[in-house]
C-alpha cells in the first residue's frame, strides 16, 4: 500500500528540483492529494503538467492509487 | 465488440460531441464523487453536454486512457480535446475559465459547483451516446 511519503519521494525523484506535498486524504492509502511546485511545468498546459505527474506512477493510478488529486504550479507562481 | 471497435466508438464520440464527459455512472446517477462534481460543474453552467458511462465494460476505460494519456475518470473533452479530470475542471470552474471556454454565464457568487441535477440532464437524456447499449449488440 503506497504512503504519502512514498508518493512525495517518487515525485521529487522523477522531477528533479520539484517540491511536493502529498496528503493521504482518507488515511486508507488509496486517495491522495499532491501539490507540486516545479520549474519543469513552465510553458506546459495544465493537462501536460498533470500528465507529467501521472506519468511518474503509470498504471498505479487507477489501480492501487485509486485517486490522485493534483495541483501544480511553477516557483514564480 | 472488439477493443478496436470500442476505441473507434470513443474516437467518434469525442469528434461528434462538442462537450463530452466520460464518467462513472450518469449525470442523473453518478457513481463516484469525482464524476458527480465534474457533472455538477457542467450542470451549474447549464451547458449541453453528452455523457458516457465507462462502467458497463472495463475496456471502455482502458481504451479511453490509452487514447487520452489520462489515467483517471472523469475526463472532460471539449471540441475534441481533453480539457482535464475532476481537479482541472473544478479549478477552471472556479476561475470562470470553464464558463468562458463553453460560452456560458458563470453563475454569480458560486465558488463550488452544485450537485449533479439541473438543466443539462434533460439534454443528455435526449441525446444519449449509449456506448453500453452498443456493447450489448
Amino acid at each position: 500500500m503506497p504512503t504519502a511519503d512514498e508518493l512525495k519521494r517518487r515525485i521529487e525523484e522523477a522531477l528533479p528540483g520539484a517540491r511536493a506535498g502529498v496528503e493521504d486524504l482518507t488515511g486508507g492509502g488509496d486517495h491522495f492529494r499532491a501539490e507540486i511546485v516545479s520549474e519543469r511545468f513552465a510553458g506546459l498546459s495544465r493537462i501536460e503538467q498533470h500528465q507529467l505527474v501521472y506519468g511518474v506512477f503509470g498504471d498505479e493510478v487507477g489501480g492501487p492509487i485509486h485517486a490522485l488529486s493534483i495541483k501544480t504550479s511553477t516557483p514564480g507562481g | 465488440m472488439t477493443d478496436d471497435q470500442i476505441r473507434g466508438f470513443i474516437e467518434n464520440a469525442v469528434e461528434e460531441n462538442k462537450v463530452l464527459l466520460f464518467m462513472k455512472g450518469t449525470p442523473q446517477a453518478p457513481a463516484c464523487g469525482f464524476s458527480a462534481r465534474t457533472a455538477g460543474a457542467l450542470n451549474t453552467l447549464g451547458v449541453k453536454y453528452a455523457a458516457l458511462d465507462i462502467l458497463p465494460d472495463p475496456r471502455i476505460r482502458e481504451q479511453l486512457s490509452a487514447l487520452s494519456g489520462w489515467p483517471t475518470i472523469p475526463q472532460l473533452f471539449i471540441d475534441g480535446e481533453l480539457v482535464g479530470g475532476a481537479d482541472i475542471v473544478a479549478e477552471m470552474f472556479e476561475s470562470g475559465e470553464l464558463a468562458e471556454l463553453l460560452g456560458a454565464e458563470h453563475p454569480e457568487g458560486t465558488g463550488q459547483p452544485g450537485e449533479a441535477e439541473a438543466p443539462a440532464v434533460e439534454s443528455v437524456a435526449k441525446a444519449p451516446i449509449g456506448l453500453e447499449n452498443r456493447l450489448q449488440d
